[in-house]
C-alpha cells in the first residue's frame, strides 16, 4: 500500500469541502458528502458541472426519511440558499418561487394576501423543490391530489447545465414530479395557490372503533371535507385492532370566527416548543410507553365534536411543534413505512394491520387515508386507495424481516411503498410497485447519460 | 447501498473460505447482499466457497490475494472496488499458528504476526481508502479475545490480534464521520477449521452465533461486538486479575 493512502487517513487538517455525514430523517444509514449550498442559479450551474465522479443530488429541507436526499462520496446540493419569492399574483393566486424555500415561509408570506398552499405534508419544513421531487400529498389528497397537480411550470437545471423551462403535460414534467430529484435541480417553480378566508381550520373529530369501523366511516363521508386523516392505534389488539380518531375539516370562512378574531382573520400564529435533546436513552420508546401514549390519546379524544377552531400547525403539523423531535428515536434512528393498496384491496390492508399489531411495534399513531385520483408523475407515489403511514424504531428486533413481509403483501395487491420514505425496500419489487419504471430510467439514460445526478436512493433501488 | 438496517447489497471477504466468514455471507445473503467478492490464495477451496454462495443465489466472483504480500493489495483490491460500490469488506483471513513450535522457531513466529496484523494493516488501509472515497460502507475486522490479554498458552497469536485490535481501533477513530463505519469483532473460542482438534474453551460459540453478532452489530452501528456477549463481562474482569495471578490461571 502506498504512502499517501495513510496520508489520507490520517489528515487532521480539514478543508472546507471535506465530505460530512448526511441523513435523512429517520437518522439511519450516514454516508459522507460534499454540502454545497448555491447562493445563486450561476452557483447552482457550476455546482452540477463540477460535481464530479460520484455526480451529485438535490437536497430541500432533509424531511424525507431515507436516503432520497444523500449521495455518498459525491456533492449535496444544499438547496435552502435560494429561497425567496419573486413574484405574487394577488388576484389570480399564483406565486413564482425559488424551491429552496419553505412552505412555512411561503405560508407567512401568502396567508395576509388570504391564500393557502394547494398541499401540505405532516410538516411545513419541506421546501418546494422537495414537494415536487417526492410529489407530495396532504390530507385533501382525495379532493386535491398530489402537490405536483398544482404546478404550473418550473425552471428545472439539467446535467449538461443548461436550464430549462419545463410545462405541465411533458414527459420531463412527469418524470420530475416524483422523480426524487433524479432529473436535475428544480431551480423555480410557479404554483397554483388555495383561496382562504380566514388561518383557522373548522374541524370535526370522532372516534372509530376498529378498522372496519373506521373504513367505513371514510368511504361514507371524506367526500363532505377538503381535508381528512385518520390517526390509528396500531399497538391496541384484539377487538381493538386498528381503533383509530379521525379528524376532518376545511379552512373556517369569515362568518365562523368569533367577534374577537374576525379583526385579524388571516394572522399566521405559530408556537415552538423546546427542541428535544441530543442525546436520549435508547429503548425510552418501549411498548409501554408508546401504548400508554397511545391509550391516553384514544380516551382524550371526543367521541364526536363538530366545528371546532384550530390553528393550521395544530391541524396539520402538530409534530412541528417540537423541534428535531426525530430524536426520541435515539441513536439507532428509525424507519417509516408508507404503502398504498388500491379500493378494493381492503383485505390486504387488514391483513398488514394485523401483523403490524401482532408484531407490538411501538409505534405512535399511525396515519391511515383515502387517496383519491392519481396524478401523473411517473414516481408519483398515490393511487386511489388507502395509505397507511407509521414510525418504528430501526433497533426494533425482527423489524428488516416484518417489514420484507408487508412489502410483498403490498406489491401482490397491487400496492407501493412511498420512496421519500423509504430506507430499506427489496430492490426486486420496484418494477412491480412503480410500472412506469422503465420509463423513467429511458428518460433519464437520454437526459442524463453520464449519470450526473444520483443519490443512495437510486444506488440502492438502481433508479 | 447499505439500508437503514445496516445490511450490505455488496460484500468483499479478505479471506474467502473462512468459516465465519462464509456463515456471515450465508446470512447477509439471505437478507439484501447480491454480490460477493471472495479475495484469498487460488485453491479449489476458494472455489468451492464461491460455488457454494452462488447455489443461495449470489453473484459470486474470487479474486487472488496473500496476506504476506501487501505490495500487491492496492491492485488485487483496487480491481473489485472498480467494479462497484462495496458496502461492507470482511476483514476475515488469519491463522492460529502452533504456539510451542512457533517459540522455537522464530520465523514460523514471524509469520503468523505478518498474516495477523502486517497483512491486516496493508489490507485494512487500501480498503479503507477505497471506502472513504466511496463515502461509505462497513469494514468488519475479525479480532479476538486472545488480543484483550495476552496468555502464556498462545500469546505470539494473541499479541498479533492485540496489535489487529488497537490498529482496527484507531483506524475507526480516523474515519470518524466519514460516513465509513468500523466495527471490530471479537470472538472467544469459535469452532471452525482454524480450531479444529484443539480443546475447547468455555463459552465455545459457533461460525453461526458470530454471523448473527455481526448483522446485530452492523444494524446498531456498533464499534466493538462479543460473541458471545457474556465475554464483554468476562473479559472486563479478567483485564483486572493481577499478574500473578493471571499467570498461573489453566487460560
Ligand atoms: C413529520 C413529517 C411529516 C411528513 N408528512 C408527509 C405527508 O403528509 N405527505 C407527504 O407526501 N410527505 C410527507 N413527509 C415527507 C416529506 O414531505 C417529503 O420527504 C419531502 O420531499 C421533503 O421535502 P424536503 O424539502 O425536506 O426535501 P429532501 O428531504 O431534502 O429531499 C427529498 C427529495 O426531493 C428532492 N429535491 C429536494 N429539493 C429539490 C430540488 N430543488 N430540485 C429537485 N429535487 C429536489 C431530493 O433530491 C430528494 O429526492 C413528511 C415528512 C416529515 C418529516
Ligand atoms: N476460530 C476461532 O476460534 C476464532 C476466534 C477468534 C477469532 N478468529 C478469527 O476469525 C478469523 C476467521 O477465522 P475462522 O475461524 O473462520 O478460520 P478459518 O476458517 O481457518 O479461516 C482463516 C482464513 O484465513 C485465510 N488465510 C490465512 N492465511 C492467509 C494469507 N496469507 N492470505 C490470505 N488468506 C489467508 C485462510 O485462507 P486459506 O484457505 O488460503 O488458508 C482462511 O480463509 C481469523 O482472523 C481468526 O483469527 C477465529
Amino acid at each position: 500500500m502506498s504512502a499517501d493512502a495513510a496520508q489520507d487517513i490520517a489528515s487532521a487538517t480539514a478543508p472546507a469541502s471535506l465530505p460530512v455525514p448526511v441523513t435523512g430523517w429517520g437518522r439511519t444509514a450516514p454516508t459522507a458528502a460534499r454540502l454545497i449550498r448555491p447562493g445563486t442559479y450561476e452557483e447552482a450551474v457550476t455546482a452540477v458541472r463540477e460535481c464530479g465522479a460520484r455526480g451529485g443530488i438535490p437536497r430541500g429541507l432533509g424531511r424525507a426519511y431515507g436516503d432520497a436526499a444523500q449521495n455518498a462520496g459525491g456533492a449535496v446540493l444544499d438547496m435552502t440558499g435560494l429561497d425567496r419569492v419573486h413574484a405574487i399574483d394577488a388576484a389570480g393566486g399564483t406565486v413564482l418561487c425559488d424551491a429552496g424555500i419553505s412552505l412555512h415561509r411561503l405560508m407567512e408570506v401568502l396567508l395576509p394576501l388570504g391564500w393557502f398552499v394547494p398541499v401540505t405534508p405532516g410538516t411545513r419544513y419541506v421546501t418546494v423543490g422537495g414537494a415536487i421531487g417526492a410529489d407530495i400529498h396532504g390530507k385533501n389528497h382525495h379532493v386535491s391530489g398530489s402537490f405536483s397537480r398544482h404546478v404550473l411550470s418550473f425552471e428545472l437545471l439539467t446535467a449538461d447545465g443548461s436550464i430549462r423551462t419545463v410545462s405541465r403535460g411533458t414527459p420531463l414534467f412527469d418524470a420530475t414530479a416524483g422523480g426524487m430529484g433524479l432529473t436535475g435541480v428544480i431551480l423555480t417553480a410557479t404554483v397554483q395557490l388555495l383561496p382562504v378566508e380566514t388561518s383557522l381550520m373548522s374541524v370535526d373529530t370522532e372516534r372509530a372503533t376498529d378498522l372496519d369501523d373506521l373504513m367505513a366511516r371514510l368511504t361514507a363521508t371524506d367526500h363532505h371535507y377538503r381535508y381528512s386523516v385518520a390517526w390509528i392505534d396500531l399497538l391496541a389488539r384484539g377487538a381493538a385492532t386498528g381503533r383509530a380518531v379521525l379528524t376532518r375539516g376545511d379552512h373556517a370562512p369569515l362568518d365562523a370566527l368569533p367577534a374577537s378574531t374576525r379583526r385579524a382573520p388571516l394572522e399566521f400564529q405559530t408556537r415552538r416548543l423546546l427542541a428535544a435533546p441530543a442525546f436520549l436513552p435508547e429503548g425510552l420508546l418501549s411498548r409501554t410507553t408508546v401504548g400508554l401514549f397511545n391509550e391516553l390519546w384514544y380516551r382524550r379524544a371526543p367521541r364526536a365534536r363538530t366545528g371546532q377552531l384550530q390553528r393550521i400547525p395544530t391541524f396539520f403539523h402538530p409534530l412541528d411543534g417540537v423541534p428535531h423531535w426525530n430524536r426520541v428515536y435515539g441513536r439507532g434512528g428509525f424507519v417509516q413505512y408508507q404503502f398504498v393498496v388500491g379500493h378494493g384491496q381492503e383485505d390486504a390492508l387488514r391483513r398488514i394491520v394485523r401483523r403490524i399489531s401482532e408484531h407490538r411495534c411501538p409505534s405512535f399513531l399511525a396515519v391511515l387515508k383515502r387517496f383519491g385520483e392519481a396524478d401523473p408523475g411517473w414516481l408519483s407515489f398515490p393511487v386511489p386507495g388507502w395509505t397507511l403511514a407509521l414510525d418504528i424504531p430501526a433497533g426494533l428486533p425482527g423489524l428488516g424481516a416484518l417489514l420484507d413481509r408487508l412489502d410483498e403483501d403490498v406489491a401482490e395487491a397491487g400496492g407501493r411503498v412511498y420512496l421519500a420514505k423509504d430506507s430499506r425496500l427489496r430492490p426486486e419489487l420496484l418494477a412491480a410497485m412503480y410500472p412506469r419504471l422503465d420509463d423513467f430510467r429511458t428518460l433519464r439514460a437520454e437526459l442524463d447519460p453520464r449519470g450526473v445526478f444520483v443519490s443512495d436512493l437510486a444506488r440502492r433501488l438502481t433508479l | 447501498m447499505k439500508d437503514a438496517f445496516g445490511l450490505p447489497q455488496s460484500l468483499l471477504i479478505l479471506g474467502g473460505t473462512s468459516e465465519i466468514a462464509l456463515a456471515t455471507a450465508r446470512r447477509l445473503i439471505a437478507r439484501r447482499t447480491r454480490t460477493v467478492w471472495l479475495a484469498g490464495r487460488p485453491s479449489p477451496a476458494l472455489e468451492e466457497s464461491a460455488e457454494q454462495l452462488r447455489g443461495l443465489g449470489a453473484d459470486v466472483h474470487t479474486v487472488a490475494f496473500d496476506a504476506l504480500d501487501p505490495d500487491a493489495h492496492e491492485a488485487a483490491l483496487g480491481k473489485v472496488f472498480a467494479e462497484g460500490d462495496v458496502d461492507m469488506v470482511l476483514l476475515a483471513f488469519g491463522i492460529l499458528g502452533d504456539q510451542a513450535n512457533d517459540e522455537r522457531e522464530p520465523a514460523a513466529a514471524v509469520r503468523v504476526a505478518q498474516t495477523n496484523y502486517t497483512g491486516a494493516v496493508s489490507a485494512g488501509l487500501v480498503s479503507a481508502r477505497a471506502l472513504q472515497t466511496q463515502g461509505h460502507g462497513s469494514l468488519v475486522v475479525l479480532s479476538s479475545v486472545a488480543g484483550e490479554r495476552a496468555r502464556r498458552a498462545n500469546f505470539i497469536y494473541g499479541s498479533s490480534k492485540a496489535g489487529l485490535d488497537a490498529f482496527a481501533q484507531g483506524l475507526g477513530d480516523a474515519l470518524y464521520g466519514t460516513g465509513v463505519h468500523v466495527m471490530v469483532v471479537r470472538p472467544g473460542f469459535v469452532r471452525s477449521k482454524m480450531t479444529a482438534g484443539l480443546p475447547e474453551a468455555p463459552l465455545a460459540t459457533t461460525p453461526e452465533a458470530v454471523a448473527t453478532a455481526v448483522e446485530l452489530g452492523l444494524r446498531r452501528r456498533s464499534e466493538t461486538v462479543w460473541v458471545p456477549g457474556t465475554l464483554r463481562v468476562v473479559m472486563s474482569a479478567l483485564r483486572h486479575v493481577p499478574r500473578g495471578l493471571f499467570r498461573r490461571l489453566p487460560l
